[in-house]
């Protein structure tokens, strides 16, 4: 085609918007944004009232608060989402009165916000993505030779060491989260808005990004985070606002305040948390549940094994983590048990009671006493247009059932036993499940899962995007189940809440097991050996190796 | 209007509907001078659309699932000819014709369901393939030609109930059939009134429930009498009977039986579903093939009312069935819809069709009218989602958290004792 050689136009210097915000009439420290008593109404509902924060330059800002304090609405407030006029209150954005009508506005204005589901389309690939409504185009003819090069450009700013024309379904959501951060950065930035941009990533990856953020903030560009992971917080963040219940309560300065997490979560909750994990005596019996040498294929890839030859066993009244890195194959092998809802199987046994059962499809798992929650609460585990009774006893109906026919008095009954029980906010069973919060979202779930009268429950993720209060309580009704003689299997990426829930956790490295550390033994750093484990020969020779 | 929607029940699309449906049958009860509630008009409005009010029956289950069906005009008029020709050249009685009909449509919807359901080719594809497919067939066994039916068959089409009893002036069995209906009602209402207020649930104030009985009541007297008072020799016909028993059977099936709430629950979320252990290619594959069945009904019934199967029967049935299922209120991307909401959205369209028929609109405008309500119902739908309703899309593109009310934000409950010492099993055999 063309010369390569010749520099794109536009490509050299326009888009460093770090060096050229750090001028002299604009020092570091001043105040960049600022939003004054904005007060945002939904109909019968105050989302926001009064909430003022000020932003300076070239810092970290985080916000603070649990699900439904009004971070998000805040966030759409500044970006237009909710464009001017449908709230009260003021934006003063570069010391200008900003009223931004939609996000095209604020983009202008030089404040891009990403959030938690990434807005990328799969099937384009990396360097279409990043210029997506913002094409590199004359006449509506688009330039690929300088998207290219602007693409890869970028790419380098964001540390990501892949080609432009990759796809975006080819590479792993950390990959992704940095394509994201790479397209705001085309779009002149000034004001990156990360709405949980760890939430869906590994402790690598999320380390990345923390690293690419106080990157960024070393070359000029503001950032306001939001992000339930306190401990980043504390690592990166300069400031701190926090909000509770549509009010802002209080901006913190982490370095001269020396804010730590308990103060962020006294913020947050408006008291000390004497515990963030509700006291439990564990009660441990018999081994119940074993899996010998399961070994489950890719269900697309023939030689690629998901779970290699892993052997685990769970015991009555017991908790049992399941630690690993992202793509280490943990909701993979949980979800080949569960009635092979996974991948192919290849070879192994599951032992329950000490008898050997075949469970080849989900409902024979459910009828073997199996309870699997998904990870994946929104795609995976809901039907977000049914209401809290119908989702309560979906996954065994036949225990309300006469001949075909569904009790619906029995239904009622039960969705509202479980309802109170696990304290489950909503006004009642018939409300729709999409109206809930995350965290009343996830007891649904786990009504749906208890009422199928488990043995054996797996919990993937469980308190995944839910805040302190409802986790807290959600580790409690862990617990309960445990107490009950329950086994419980529990997946999760927060290393703390494996520590300080389990009573013996397995680390899981490339679908095998590598390890296993008791409640006393394991630590983040032991576990971490553990999960970053290589399994014998990398991980081509395992993959291929034969069933 | 919150008295009108407690009386109603507060789904506002169904409400809409309703009144959409009064409205028009009042404005061209007006506009034709009194002609559009004669009980020869009624009658004719329900023969005339029956088999598309069969069909959408069937289409608001394909539907709700998450697929479409684009064969059913073909797949009716291929098993119209089938029973036609065989009861013919075989001597078959009419109920044995039925029954072949039935069998012949099962196996094509079995075709569909497995092309659909375990090869997992979208239903648009094979049906749009069905429906060349059955077309041609209908032709090929056919030759193109008309074939007629013997008269003890078209009474599924065209007959009425038989007079019966004293002359009371009215034609009795659909009297009886009216006054059982409304009792039922009655009786069910309670019944149900009293179940819930054993269970300690809200129950609606008492004179909602009357005001709402009165009103049914009403409706089903006065159309009792309006079909019972026709020409000598008509009454309800019998093709309305079919539909009745139909709707009450599917209304049922698709609420309370499991099957029916796997439909919904493959349709709304299929991956949720299949890991709760619903099986959803047997639900796809019956769906699919229920519709087939329905179908071959609707066929029959038309042939029996024309009197003779042809060629171009069904030709455009699968637009007007797929028209009543969204006007009715039903989600292009499954998971939402009602068997009684596609009955009414049929209804709208048929008086509309009926109304301006008698008005002597030509069929140009006709449809062009029939094309913008279909839009403005959908449109009013899709406008009443984005006000905040349960909707798809607000669901699909998330984040609107309707801030600090009805979520989890207030501080963590204290463990209280209550909760740490009974297992959870036993509060619920407690309390239920």
């Amino acid at each position: 085609m063309s010369d390569p050689s010749i520099p794109a136009p536009g490509s050299s210097g326009a888009d460093r918007t770090g060096a050229a915000a750090t001028t002299a009439a604009n020092p570091p420290g001043s105040v960049i944004l600022e939003m004054r008593d904005i007060t945002k109404e939904f109909p019968g509902v105050k989302a926001l009232s009064n909430v003022s924060m000020a932003v300076r330059r070239g810092e970290v800002h985080a916000i603070c608060g649990e699900n439904g304090a009004g971070k998000s609405t805040l966030m759409k407030v500044l970006s237009g989402v909710h464009p001017a006029g449908t709230y009260d209150g003021e934006i003063h954005f570069e010391g200008q009165l900003c009223e931004f009508n939609n996000i095209r506005d604020s983009e202008h204005a030089g404040i891009v916000i990403i959030h938690q589901e990434l807005a990328l389309i799969p099937e384009m690939s990396i360097a279409e993505n990043i210029f997506l409504g913002n094409e590199t185009a004359k006449s509506g003819v688009i330039n690929w030779l300088s998207t290219r090069v602007k693409a890869r450009e970028l790419l380098a700013r964001v540390g990501l060491e892949e080609e432009p024309d990759t796809k975006i379904r080819d590479i792993g959501v950390g990959k992704q989260q940095l394509v994201e951060i790479a397209k705001a950065l085309s779009k002149d930035v000034k004001l990156l808005i990360l709405d949980e941009p760890t939430a869906a990533l590994n402790e690598g990856d999320s380390q990345h990004l923390l690293d690419l953020i106080a990157g960024l903030r070393s070359k000029g560009v503001t950032c306001i985070m939001i992000s339930h992971k306190l401990n980043e917080i504390e690592q990166i963040a300069d400031s701190i606002t926090i909000i509770r219940d549509g009010k802002s309560i209080e901006t913190l300065r982490v370095k001269e305040d020396g804010v730590d997490e308990n103060r962020i979560i006294r913020g947050m909750v408006g008291r000390d948390l004497e515990s963030r994990f509700p006291d439990h005596t564990p009660d441990i019996g018999e081994v119940f549940f074993e899996v010998r040498n399961w070994t489950v294929r890719h269900p697309s890839v023939a030689d690629r094994l998901v779970a290699k030859h892993s052997d685990f066993f769970v015991r009555r009244g017991e908790i049992v983590g399941f630690a690993g890195l992202m793509g280490a194959g943990r909701t993979e092998l949980m979800r080949s048990l569960f009635g092979r809802s996974y991948g192919t199987y290849v070879d192994g046994t599951i032992l329950k009671d000490g008898k050997e059962v075949r469970l080849r499809s989900v409902s024979d798992a459910i009828d073997a006493g199996l309870a699997y929650v998904t990870e994946d609460r929104k795609t995976l585990g809901l039907n977000l247009l049914d209401d809290i009774k119908r989702t309560t006893v979906s996954a065994r109906l036949s225990r309300i059932t006469h001949g075909f026919v569904v009790d619906e008095r029995e239904e009622y009954n039960y969705a509202e036993s479980y309802r109170k029980s696990l304290r489950t906010k909503a006004p009642n069973v018939d409300e729709g499940v999409a109206k809930l919060s995350g965290g009343n979202q996830q007891k649904v779930v786990l009504a749906k899962w208890l009422f199928t009268e488990p043995d054996l429950l797996i919990l993937d993720e469980p308190t995944r995007g839910i805040d302190v209060g409802a986790k807290f309580e959600i580790y409690g009704i862990i617990q309960r189940m445990a107490s009950e003689g329950k086994g419980v299997i529990l997946v999760s990426s927060e290393l703390p809440e494996l520590i300080g829930l389990s009573d013996r956790i397995y680390t899981i490295a490339e679908g095998a097991v590598t390890g296993v550390l008791s409640r006393e033994e394991a630590d983040q750093e032991s576990l971490m050996r553990l999960m970053t484990r290589r399994t014998h020969g990398g991980s081509q020779a395992t993959t291929r190796e034969s069933a | 209007m919150d008295k009108v929607k407690k009386i109603f029940g507060g789904d506002t699309r169904q409400l809409g509907m309703i009144f959409a449906l009064v409205a028009l049958i009042i404005f061209f009860q007006i506009w034709t001078g009194g002609l559009t509630l004669t009980p020869d008009n009624v009658i004719n409005i329900f023969q005339q659309n029956s088999y598309i009010l069969v069909l959408a029956i069937g289409m608001v289950l394909v539907i709700i699932a998450g697929h479409i069906d684009l064969s059913v005009g073909s797949v009716a008029a291929f098993v119209g000819i089938c029973v036609a020709i065989a009861m013919r050249d075989w001597n078959l009685s009419w109920w044995m014709g039925i029954l072949l009909g039935l069998a012949i449509g099962a196996l094509v919807g079995a075709w569909h369901g497995m092309w659909t359901a375990y090869v997992g080719i979208p239903a648009f594809i094979v049906t749009l393939s069905g429906m060349l497919l059955f077309r041609g067939a209908n032709q090929y066994v056919g030759k193109s030609n008309s074939v007629p039916v013997s008269e003890d068959f078209q009474v599924i089409g065209g007959g009425y109930l038989p007079e019966v009893g004293p002359n009371t002036g009215y034609n009795n069995l659909t009297v009886l059939i009216g006054l059982l209906l409304a009792i039922g009602i009655v009786v069910g209402s309670l019944r149900s009134r009293r179940a819930l207020v054993k269970l300690g649930a809200e129950v609606e104030e008492a004179w909602v429930m009357w005001v709402r009985l009165g009103l049914i009541c009403a409706a089903i007297i006065g159309a009792t009498l309006l079909f019972g008072s026709g020409r000598p020799g008509t009454s309800f016909p019998i093709a309305g009977i079919i539909l009745a028993v139909l709707v009450l059977v599917y209304g049922f099936i698709s609420n309370r039986t499991v099957i029916g709430r796997h439909i919904y629950a493959v349709g709304g979320n299929r991956h949720a579903a299949e890991l709760s252990g619903v099986k959803s290619k047997k639900v796809n594959f019956l769906v699919m093939m229920n519709m087939s069945i329905l179908a071959a009904l609707a066929g029959m019934i038309f042939v029996a009312r024309s009197t003779a199967s042809g060629p171009s029967d069904g030709v455009g049935w699968e637009l007007d069935a797929i028209a009543a299922v969204f006007i009715g209120g039903a989600a292009v991307t499954g998971g939402v819809g009602t068997v009684v909401g596609s009955i009414v959205g049929g209804l709208v369209m048929a008086v509309l069709n009926n109304g301006l028929q008698l008005q002597g609109i030509g069929a140009d405008a006709t449809q062009m009218i029939k094309g913008l309500v279909l839009l403005v119902a959908v449109a009013f739908d899709v406008y009443n989602k984005s006000q905040g309703r349960v909707s798809l899309l607000g669901m699909l593109t998330r984040g609107f958290r309707r801030g600090g009310t009805d979520d989890d934000s207030a501080a963590p409950p204290p463990p209280s004792a209550a909760t740490e010492t009974t297992p959870v099993s036993e509060t619920i055999r407690q309390s239920s």
